[in-house]
């Protein structure tokens, strides 16, 4: 009875985003008040019926109700109650059906946190998300419903066991929260463009929309990269896997919509660049949603996923971007920008990382769909080396984290090229001696310098910038957070920069055959494989090596283990960790190698905590920004006639 | 020629040098490091590049996996049920590598030996890594009256 409640309300949620789309946009077009005022109330109805949905299938979860087909297929009367809850977005009929619901609770949010935007305009954004809305709620009953119904088998079939894990459990809801949460600004921009009112009004009122959605798209991937860490039993942190560039793109891209949007606000200029990104950035979501669901990728995310479906996703994606684009090249011609500002202003600093965020973005677009493409025109198979990425990513870096540091202190419309070269040399010099020094702790290498450096030199301007921020008796407490968030996003980025540089130069891997009492010593550290041990826990059965690492004065006792699953015959890697501030020790179990020997894998990872440390300083500094004064004041101001705010864009 | 629309003539130009001049660029890092895929009856065909880095793909023969006991040297033989390749590899094996399974091996080819510096195989135990599916889709169409293939 409960999944038929579960259906109904998503066939209930359709109705609603059908209305929620047709009536506001109709209404906003044409002028009827009544019809854009069904807008607020669609919006909450949608989300409403949308929880009712997806708490549906969590109770068919709960209540081991193996006669829905998702259920059995993914649950198992002996899964731990925590993991029955995540099964529920643990394949692709659930993950769409969250997806779906964080589409409906970001349209809630924004028909509550848009009393100081003008009617219409809330209305066009609340009628594009219900667009949307109903794209995803088709596809999702016609070709994926969670709610089918199969003669209940006596036993599910458990979840993946890679899935069975902390980390998984709240990686795909964060990812999806940023991933979803582009829609907002995407939904303000093509209803900037249906208005014909591209001002600096629409930018104003996305920015903290494309705050928040970009922290959650950055802790998610974050999330899914040390999960990947620590489950998948390779010790690395990215591996340039397909779906992983498929979230990495839209963040790039958001990244650039962040600052590009600033500049639109503030200073009126970019306007049709902005509207751009942030159609892009959305789109890119779109397609990381179809190549992650559609199968067409080789990946180690492509857990059973179905070809068929993937022709929808990408029928919609075109129909997303060509309207837009469509919509884009109608209005772009209205969209000027009567700005000037000189080659050396904070304008061109973030002109010049908007670029190179987008090349960015291209080459680990390339770099996917090549392969892609290749294979779809029946000329073979093939697949991007990580070198390519690796290579271009580090070379793209070095301008980017220059202009990060140095564009923070650069003044709007224009500033004074030779006092700023003045200022930047000491910051030179010191990145310069930060990057040998530390090149003298750890051994040579010139990759080495040049990484410590661009993240001291972003550090040393980024203090350097907060001291400008004090000049005439500012106090500390006087600066807006929104500089704040700028500032710590930065610094993130060079905490990040420090951990991916000496990991991914320093660490030492060592794959080694290793029987009771034999020992190994690897970076100082002496590992000692002391015994292995038969386990068992509630749905899998394992054996677990007992390792002990130790420099002399500091010593820890590691467990990796191998487990099999009940449900299946696959083994898992589990392994044992020592995280540190400095370094991380690694050991995973192999398989056994006869003469009572195992193979061990054994990994020394300077600093790679920095690398997550950096996405979680950047994260916050996304949330800080957004809780600035004047978008408080905005929230709480009451109902503005859309004169005012008309002529406010104008000048502001 | 007014000198703003100089200025944007030179901005264009140069943005169109710039793009091209990336987009070169990335084209050719991008041939550099492509990892073609061969089958094992390509490979023995010597359709495959001597030291040269590809991807092969495969079933893993039923009693061809052969360790040296207690080191991490590891032998065994790839099938696409017309022809076999040796690969060799050293180090820890995937958690789902087994006797049977498809499995897609990156690596260098030296004489008749495949020398693998990774060997994938997939998370889930039903499936198939895409190469692998196509390459035996095709041996199984071009000679009928075989046995039949794994699905």
């Amino acid at each position: 009875m409960i999944p038929e409640i579960g259906h109904f309300a998503l066939i209930l949620a359709l109705g609603m985003a059908v209305i929620q789309a047709i009536f506001p946009l109709a209404g906003a077009q044409l002028g009827y008040q009544g019809w854009i005022h069904v807008a607020r109330p669609a919006a909450r109805l949608q989300a409403f019926f949308l929880t009712l949905s997806f708490a549906a299938l969590v109770w068919a979860f709960l209540a081991d109700d193996f006669s829905v087909r998702y259920v059995a297929s993914n649950s198992n009367t002996k899964l731990p109650t925590i993991y029955k809850v995540s099964a529920v977005w643990g394949a692709h009929e659930g993950s769409l059906l969250l997806w779906a619901l964080i589409l409906a609770v970001w349209g809630m949010m924004v028909s509550f946190f848009s009393r100081s935007i003008p009617q219409i305009m809330t209305a066009r954004v609340l009628g594009i998300l219900g667009l949307v809305s109903i794209g995803f709620l088709l596809f999702m009953l016609l070709t994926s419903n969670p709610f089918d119904r199969i003669p209940a088998p006596p036993e599910g079939r458990d979840l993946n066991p890679l899935l069975q894990d902390f980390g998984l459990a709240v990686h795909p809801p964060m990812l999806y929260m940023g991933y979803v949460g582009l829609v907002v600004p995407f939904a303000f921009a093509i209803a900037a463009m249906l208005g014909g009112h591209l001002d600096a009004a629409w930018a104003r009122w996305s920015r903290p929309w494309t705050n928040v959605a970009w922290m959650f798209l950055t802790l998610g991937i974050a999330l899914g990269s040390w999960w990947a860490y620590y489950e998948l039993g390779w010790g690395g942190w990215w591996f340039w896997d397909p779906v992983e560039n498929a979230s990495f793109m839209p963040w790039l891209v958001a990244t650039a919509l962040m600052h590009s949007l600033a500049v639109t606000e503030k200073r009126g200029a970019f306007k049709a660049w902005t509207v751009l990104l942030a159609i892009f950035a959305f789109s890119l979501s779109l397609l990381g949603t179809f190549l992650v669901r559609s199968g067409v990728l080789t990946s180690v995310h492509a857990f059973a996923s179905d070809p068929e479906r993937g022709v929808f996703i990408l029928g919609f994606l075109a129909f997303v971007i060509g309207s837009s684009l469509t919509l884009f090249a109608i209005r772009g011609n209205q969209i000027r920008s009567f700005v000037h500002f000189s080659l050396v202003s904070r304008e061109s600093g973030l002109l010049f990382n908007n670029i190179l965020l987008v090349v960015i973005t291209l080459v680990v677009l390339m770099g996917t769909i090549y392969p892609i493409l290749h294979n779809a025109m029946g000329w073979g198979n093939l697949s991007v080396g990580k070198p390519y990425f690796d290579f271009f990513f580090a070379l793209l870096s070095v301008p980017l984290l220059l202009a990060l540091g140095a564009g923070a202190l650069l003044r709007w419309k224009k500033d004074d090229g030779a006092a700023l070269v003045k200022r930047l040399v000491p910051a030179l010099i010191a990145s310069l001696i930060a990057g040998v020094l530390v090149m003298l702790w750890f051994g040579y290498s010139l990759g080495a310098i040049l990484g410590i450096a661009l993240a001291v030199w972003v550090i040393w301007l980024s203090v350097m910038a907060v001291r400008d921020q004090l000049r005439g008796n500012r106090k500390l407490t006087s600066i807006p957070r929104g500089f704040w968030g700028m500032i710590l996003g930065h610094l993130g980025v060079a905490v990040f920069t420090i951990g991916v540089t000496l990991t991914s130069i320093y660490s030492v891997e060592k794959d080694v055959g290793l029987g009771a009492g034999d020992s190994y010593e690897l970076s100082g550290y002496t590992f000692t494989f002391n015994d292995i041990r038969e386990i068992e826990g509630p749905n899998y059965r394992g054996t677990r090596g007992i390792v002990t690492a130790s420099d002399g004065n500091y010593s820890v006792t590691l467990y990796p283990e191998k487990r099999t699953y009940f449900s299946s015959t696959m083994p898992m890697t589990e392994a044992g960790i020592d995280a540190g501030f400095t370094r991380d020790l690694f050991v995973a179990l192999g398989e056994p190698l006869g003469n009572g020997k195992w193979a061990v894998r054994l990994y020394h990872k300077p600093f790679i905590r920095w690398i997550w440390l950096g996405t979680l300083i950047m994260g916050f500094g996304g949330v800080l920004a957004v809780t600035d004064k004047r978008y408080l004041r905005m929230a709480r101001r009451k109902k503005v006639p859309a004169a005012a705010v008309a002529s406010r864009g104008a000048t502001a | 020629m007014k000198a703003h629309r100089k200025r944007r003539l030179s901005m264009v130009l140069a943005l169109v040098v710039g793009v091209g001049v990336a987009v070169a660029l990335i084209l050719m890092a991008l041939s550099e490091n492509l990892n073609h895929f061969y089958d094992p009856s390509q490979v023995v065909a010597g359709e495959a590049p001597q030291n040269h880095t590809f991807r092969i793909g495969g079933m893993v023969v039923d009693g061809s996996v052969h360790r040296e006991e207690g080191s991490l040297k590891v032998r065994f033989d790839l099938t696409d049920y017309r022809e076999r390749v040796t690969v060799s590899y050293e180090g820890i094996l995937p958690d789902l590598f087994r006797e049977g399974q498809g499995i897609v091996a990156i690596g260098k080819l030296n004489q008749e030996l495949f020398v693998a510096d990774e060997v994938l195989a997939k998370h889930d135990e039903n499936y198939m890594p895409a190469e692998v599916k196509d390459s035996l889709k095709q041996v199984a169409e071009n000679t009928e009256g075989q046995p039949e293939t794994v699905k």
